[in-house]
């Protein structure tokens, strides 16, 4: 398992490449499934045009949560692994914001853990979107529903 | 006893700062700490604590040394 903040871009792809690369010599023949998600800046919210974004977090208390969300995830779920990657500090639209990945034997276990560690990260991990807009800069109230 | 404070995001831009302390005696749940600090600002809606960076309610106690936390709704993600 494998959890990290980065404060500069990266590229899921990579990341999720050369994490399974490490993976197929550690487990071998055992995983059958891998669900992704990646969460990309937009340059728009609200019906207005976003420039940059700056995600603020709360040094220790985010990790910690994070790494409780997936541990829960791996409780209800026979997991074979997960990585998630999450951007802090400044970002221009098409950066990528998160990366969460699962790896289990069946899709049923990695389509539904992939999707609960995001749900779980977005309602508890503390984050805070302020986005840049002509306006001048502003915090994101609340996450979109889905 | 000592209680470190901690606020983020739009809340701290609000208030105009990072951190507070708050040397107090006696019994404190985390609203009473808010009260303390700000008496005059009464505890804006939607805010969200954390005690030694773990979810509480208005109503827990704290205890010398804690570190307390204010913030809005996450947003990450």
């Amino acid at each position: 398992m494998k959890i990290e903040l980065r404060a500069a871009p990266f590229d899921p792809l990579l990341e999720l490449g050369f994490y399974q690369s490490g993976l197929d010599e550690r487990l071998p023949g055992q995983y059958g499934a891998t669900a992704i998600f990646i969460g990309t800046m937009r340059d728009s919210n609200q019906g207005e045009a976003v420039r940059g974004m700056t995600l603020e977090h709360y040094p220790g208390m985010t990790e910690r949560h994070l790494q409780r969300i997936v541990e829960h995830a791996a409780t209800e779920w026979p997991l074979l692994d997960a990585l998630v990657l999450h951007r802090v500090g400044a970002l221009r639209p098409n950066d990528p914001i998160v990366l969460v990945a699962v790896w289990s034997a069946h899709r049923a276990a990695a389509f539904a853990a992939c999707q609960f560690i995001m749900e779980e990260l977005k309602s508890k991990a503390p984050f805070w979107k302020r986005e840049e807009t002509a306006d001048g800069p502003r915090w994101v109230e609340h996450n979109t529903p889905g | 006893m000592v209680i470190h404070i901690q606020y983020f995001a739009s809340l701290r831009d609000r208030l105009g700062r990072a951190e507070d302390r708050l040397d107090a005696v006696g019994e404190l749940t985390v609203a009473d700490v808010w009260a303390a600090l700000w008496p005059d600002t009464p505890w804006p809606p939607n805010t969200l604590t954390a005690v030694n960076m773990e979810y509480a309610s208005p109503e827990q106690m704290v205890r010398d040394g804690d570190e307390v936390a204010f913030f809005p709704p996450v947003t990450g993600g």
